[in-house]
């Protein structure tokens, strides 16, 4: 395979088994189960197969406890697959060699690699030396970083003086001072507020576009997701449901569409065209069958005094919940 | 090469900025520290002048000088924790330590040398203080200054060594406490920690010259106070070398074991 054609990530027939070990309450339990260990075989991820080419934006999307942090975790070197292959630029993860360690980065909501007592800065001192960094190169990249996430009135204080989403920007700075070709980004807007989950959005997109750096996204804001990725990959129980473009998903499991409709005049009853959720004064909200949407909207236009009207998708958030309902009663 | 050197100095920076963040508090953590040694050196005082002036070669002068230099040893012999492993693996900084791409001895390493280089300037004038109270016979040649100077650092080593093995224990069990309270008596007793190692019965002076635990503590405390000979001091820094070579080797091949359960089994 040409080195330029050669994915940025191949995960192929991908699983991974905890055991977890389990007793019944009680004293006499607790008693048994020091002689006689009882272990529960839990498939956290179970034959994931996937490929991500070199600057994509991927989103990885499940409800909690689907996978998604255990397959980060595979990539990332942290888990060693129970069966299955993983391939990070050609490196396997779970050998954690330097050279896969300096092209990689995971951003967890817990990872804590800065100095709690002292100012970022030193923090990053420190990764400097701990990934070999050329200094010019390293101040250039930390000066990039520090001025697109606008925290340059924050890199001299105390680490622990920042707020929760300070604190996390200073995180996703440290994680990407070595620049990174793959970025693995477990819910790097989780707890924070609406404008720093949208600046730290166009951060992502921004070294996305500089860098060339390939994403793997998880969030439970689909926010994140619309902003940043063309392509979703979605896992439940451990196994894809969905590997495609974000609208393909729209299209394939919305299975009804919105359309609001401002009347000119009051007495039309729109029960007839579909199911009536909201209603402001003349302004209507219908939920009509996918399907049936183009020709409901035609019979309406043609049978009620309408002033408007517009058709909708589903939020995102509806879409991703009817794929967990599929996928639950697969 | 040059950049581990660049790293350890970095590291070894970051720990002086630390510690000096928290200067007060240290300083009031190294003089608590002092009782335990005030203990030792007034009982073994009584008893040295309840046995007409010496016990074990010992008298007053001697043992002020040696409980006063335990201070110095006592804080080189500070190591990450075996319960600092515990946290590493529950609150998922492992995770950020694994991916790093340096081995994490290295960190604890550089970044608890840093933190001595505080320790032995709070040092001074705590040991001025106490050579003022209780009048040490203390006169070391340039000799046993040089191999103090390196045997504290070798302390250092071989217990960093011994206390990471500890550690990973955490990697199969989190129910080790008892284990570290095990070690940790048998250093208290054989180290030298407790008393001199002269004090002690014949079979346990020869114990504890083939455990590393009088390497760590009793060792650089001689050999400062003029207690060995010169072979006596070149031998303790080859068994100080001897040690940290076996520490190191059973910790690379322990940690390589417990990163791949870790990775196994999950965090």
């Amino acid at each position: 395979m040409n080195a330029a054609t050669e994915p940025a990530i191949l995960v192929h027939h991908l699983s991974k088994i905890y055991e977890v070990p389990e007793r019944d309450p009680g004293l006499l339990a607790a008693v048994r189960s020091l002689f006689r260990r009882r272990v529960r075989a839990i498939p956290a991820v179970t034959d994931v197969s996937f490929t991500i080419q070199p600057g994509e934006v991927v989103g990885f999307l499940g409800p909690n406890g689907a996978g998604k942090t255990t397959t980060l975790k595979m990539l990332s070197g942290l888990l060693h697959p129970t069966a299955g292959d993983v391939r990070v630029f050609g490196y396997i993860p779970s050998r954690r060699e330097p050279a896969f360690l300096r092209r990689i980065t995971l951003v967890m909501g817990n990872r804590n690699q800065l100095q709690w007592d002292l100012p970022a800065l030193d923090s990053f001192e420190l990764l400097r030396a701990i990934y070999r960094l050329p200094p010019a190169a390293f101040r250039a990249t930390r000066d990039e970083l520090i001025d697109l996430l606008e925290v340059g009135h924050l890199v001299r204080k105390p680490v622990r003086n920042l707020s929760l989403g300070e604190r996390m920007k200073m995180e996703i700075i440290g994680a990407l001072l070595h620049r990174p070709q793959a970025l693995f980004l477990d819910e790097p807007t989780l707890g924070l507020d609406v404008t720093m989950q949208r600046r730290i959005r166009a951060f992502v997109a921004e070294y996305n576009r500089r860098t060339g750096a390939t994403v793997l996204l998880t969030s439970h804001y689909m926010a994140d997701v619309e902003a940043l990725c063309r392509r979703v990959i979605v896992i439940h129980h451990g196994q894809v449901l969905f590997d495609g473009p974000l609208h393909d998903l729209v299209d394939q499991f919305a299975a009804y569409r919105k359309l609001i409709v401002t009347l000119s005049e009051s007495g039309s009853d729109l029960s007839r065209f579909g199911e009536v959720i909201a209603q402001d004064g003349l302004r209507y909200t219908l939920r009509i069958p996918k399907e049936t949407a183009p020709a409901v909207t035609a019979r309406l236009l043609a049978e009620a005094p309408v002033a408007d009207v517009t058709v909708e998708e589903p939020p995102i958030d509806d879409v991703i919940e009817q794929v967990f309902a599929v996928g639950m009663s697969r | 090469m040059s950049g581990l050197i660049d790293f350890y100095r970095a590291a070894m920076k970051q720990a002086i900025l630390v510690q000096f963040q928290y200067r007060a508090a240290n300083y009031f953590y190294m003089i608590g520290m002092i009782s335990e040694p005030i203990i030792y050196l007034v009982v073994w005082s009584v008893v040295a002048a309840a046995q007409g002036g010496t016990v074990g070669g010992y008298d007053a002068g001697a043992f002020a000088a040696y409980y006063i230099v335990w201070t110095l040893v006592r804080n080189m012999n500070i190591v990450f924790t075996p319960y600092g492993w515990e946290q590493r693996i529950r609150t998922g900084e492992l995770s950020a330590v694994l991916l790093r791409p340096l081995h994490p001895l290295h960190y604890d390493i550089a970044f608890f040398a840093g933190w001595k280089v505080v320790v032995i300037l709070f040092w001074l004038p705590i040991a001025a203080v106490l050579a003022w109270l209780f009048r040490p016979t203390l006169a070391p040649t340039w000799l046993e200054i040089a191999v103090f100077a390196v045997a504290i650092w070798g302390a250092f080593l071989i217990r960093m060594m011994f206390l990471w093995l500890l550690g990973l224990i955490s990697f199969w069990t989190t129910r080790v406490a008892a284990i570290y309270e095990l070690f940790f008596a048998f250093e208290l007793f054989l180290s030298g920690r407790i008393a001199p190692l002269a004090l002690f019965p014949e079979w346990a002076r020869t114990l504890a010259d083939w455990l590393p635990f009088r390497w760590t503590f009793g060792f650089p405390i001689e050999a400062l106070i003029g207690q060995l000979s010169v072979a006596g001091l070149i031998g303790g820094l080859a068994m100080q070398a001897f040690w940290i070579l076996l520490g190191l080797g059973l910790v690379l091949l322990v940690w390589r074991r417990a990163v791949q359960r870790y990775t196994a089994v999950g965090g």
